[in-house]
């Protein structure tokens, strides 16, 4: 009798296992086939010579791509720019959303709405169309911003934002800011509509004042959704693109690692298409973004 | 509850926030509106030494210009993997229609690259949901896993090895070659699970009792059960896919294949100086996502936060 049921839970444990395959199938293909094959051949490229034109003569070239990374001024230059911008962005996108939902959340339903879609909508408006018109805003001559300011009365020449290794970087900033910040509020708003209300009336009547009660119980049960929020407005600053390369193309001190991959294996004239480097830029990336995510895990875990 | 809490500073704090996020609710506006309106904006009003705030006068000017700017066949679609086939070796192309303003063929190509994208997401991620989270299958810790990690992992990383996959392929400089990797990505199946989870075992296994193949109970029982979660992921797919900057601008290469914000972005290299036409091109390439995001935003909110409520 024994055996009989094994047989009949292998037979079955075989039936899911063909099931199971087989429906993961067609997302298995692209899965592989456009993700971790890639990931993979990246960090094996990593450690060759490879290049654009002459793909004959690549060689296996250990870790010295990793090791000249780390005398590479310009790479430097871009490490440090990029976790300037994570290090600014990623807690005041937190911090911003968070005020921001435990205004709005409380409002009635239509007017919740509304401001929610405001906040996303230079998400939806999409990196392209918000830049140019950033461009503009910020321009040199005919930008608003400068004639504003100008017409306050803050300043008395027009700034070349753009233009100035001082201003550039922080543009970029504060435009990444306005294209972050839609998800987390959506977000927070409804984690502070799901905290726990009994929780809430119990701490008020024991006489706990509104700050506390925010702390100590609204906070606390919001921490798997603040995590995920870090965690992707980390990886989201990390790969602050299309920003660098239609505003500045990395000038004015606003090189990234991002915009500095690109530049080496599609841009850069002498070496043109040095993928082997250009490679070992982006398994440098993704360890950096790994570590910051396990980080966030494990704090987020402590507490 | 309400009376706990209207003491005056309760009050005044409230006031005072909700002032502000007006005022910041209207800066977040004013880049749109800002788009929006240079775009009917005549050269006067855009080149004016003090800012034109609403249009003097609306004209078409720069919509006309953009689309006198380059031209291109109306369609054209080459058949992957077709050059396995041919004699010759080479993709198959379909071309057809007259020749239209380039930046026409550049709305139809976002269009169709984000639809065929979403709804090849919507497929197949549905299916490796419902397998992640119903099926006790051998090896599904692992996946998983993988999945997870691959979702942190920032796309642009692996870049240049997908360049070489697509030449490889024959995609570069076809739409599949955005379209494939974003229906690789594997958040869409993260989620799918996610809702996956809530169908009830005992329908399933009712289902498989009465006689019901794999088939029959995923079309009839879990589809339905899952729809709101489709319907998040859809419209995430398409807005993701519309707006994926990066892959575009790398896989794209020849003018009648741009999609919409890649043509806008490749005018503002051309014609930094013309704003309204730059104003004109950001409107055609913003305006329709936006209006689908309002149409289906609730879907949206849904999916979002499912996404991470349970992650």
């Amino acid at each position: 009798m024994a055996k009989n049921k094994q047989t009949m839970s292998r037979a079955l444990q075989r039936r899911e296992d063909i099931a199971g395959y087989l429906f993961m199938l067609p997302s298995l293909i692209f899965f592989l086939g456009f993700v971790v094959i890639p990931m993979f051949v990246c960090i094996g490229y990593s450690l060759t010579d490879a290049t654009m034109h002459q793909q004959a003569a690549t060689q296996f070239v250990g870790f010295s791509n990793f090791a000249k990374l780390f005398q590479d001024k310009v790479f430097l230059e871009a490490l440090r720019n990029t976790f300037v911008i994570v290090i600014v962005s990623v807690p005041t996108v937190c911090a911003f959303s968070l005020w921001v939902s435990s205004v709005i959340y409380k409002l009635s339903g239509p007017v919740l709405s509304a401001f929610r879609c405001i906040f996303y909508l230079p998400v939806v408006t999409g990196s392209v169309a918000v830049t140019v018109v950033w461009k503009w805003m910020f321009d040199n001559y005919t930008g608003i911003i400068n004639t504003a300011l100008k017409g306050a009365g803050l300043i008395e020449k027009n700034i070349n934002f753009l233009g100035d290794s001082k201003w550039a970087l922080w543009c970029i900033i504060l435009i990444l800011f306005t294209t972050s910040v839609g998800q987390p509020i959506v977000l927070y708003v409804s984690a502070l509509g799901n905290v726990d209300q009994g929780l809430v009336e119990a701490a008020k009547v024991d006489g706990a004042t509104d700050l506390q009660v925010f702390w100590k119980i609204k906070w606390a049960q919001m921490m798997p959704t603040t995590l995920y929020i870090l965690v992707i407005t980390t990886i989201n600053s990390f790969q602050c693109f299309a920003l660098i390369q239609l505003l500045t193309q990395g000038g004015s001190g606003t090189q990234t690692v991002m915009y500095y991959i690109y530049y080496t294996a599609f841009k850069l004239t002498q070496q043109a298409g040095h993928f082997g480097y250009a490679n070992a830029m982006g398994v440098v990336l993704a360890i950096f973004i790994g570590i910051l995510s396990a980080l966030q895990f494990r704090l987020a875990k402590e507490k | 509850m309400k009376t706990n809490n209207v003491g005056p500073r309760a009050t005044v704090y409230k006031v005072i926030s909700v002032i502000i996020l007006v005022i910041l609710a209207v800066l977040f506006v004013f880049p749109l509106y800002w788009i929006v309106t240079g775009a009917f904006k005549p050269g006067a009003d855009i080149y004016a030494q003090k800012p034109v705030w609403w249009p003097s006068e609306w004209v078409m000017t720069n919509f006309n210009e953009l689309l006198a700017k380059r031209s291109a066949p109306l369609w054209e679609l080459k058949v992957p993997f077709s050059q396995w086939f041919t004699e010759k070796h080479e993709p198959l192309v379909f071309s057809a229609g007259p020749s239209v303003p380039a930046a026409f063929r550049w709305l139809i190509n976002a269009v169709f690259m984000a639809a065929v994208a979403m709804g090849l997401t919507c497929i197949t991620a549905a299916m490796a949901g419902y397998a992640l989270a119903k099926k006790r299958f051998r090896g599904r810790a692992i996946l998983f896993g993988l999945i997870i990690c691959a979702m942190a992992l920032p796309k642009q990383v692996i870049l240049i090895p997908l360049l070489k996959e697509m030449n490889f392929l024959m995609f570069t400089d076809t739409l599949w070659a955005v379209i494939f990797p974003t229906v690789g990505w594997p958040f869409g199946v993260f989620l799918m699970k996610q809702f996956s989870e809530s169908i009830p075992g005992e329908i399933l296994e009712a289902a498989r009792v009465d006689g019901s193949s794999e088939v029959r109970t995923f079309g009839t029982i879990v589809l339905p059960m899952v729809k709101p979660g489709i319907g998040a992921l859809a419209i995430f797919t398409f807005i993701n896919c519309w707006n994926d900057y990066f892959m575009q601008l790398i896989m794209l290469t020849s003018g009648a294949n741009f999609t919409m914000p890649l043509g806008v972005a490749t005018l503002q290299a051309e014609t930094s100086v013309n704003m309204g036409l730059l104003m004109a091109g950001a409107a055609l390439a913003a305006l329709p996502i936006i209006i689908v995001f309002l149409i289906f935003q609730k879907y949206f909110t849904q999916g979002i936060t499912m996404g991470a409520v349970k992650g």
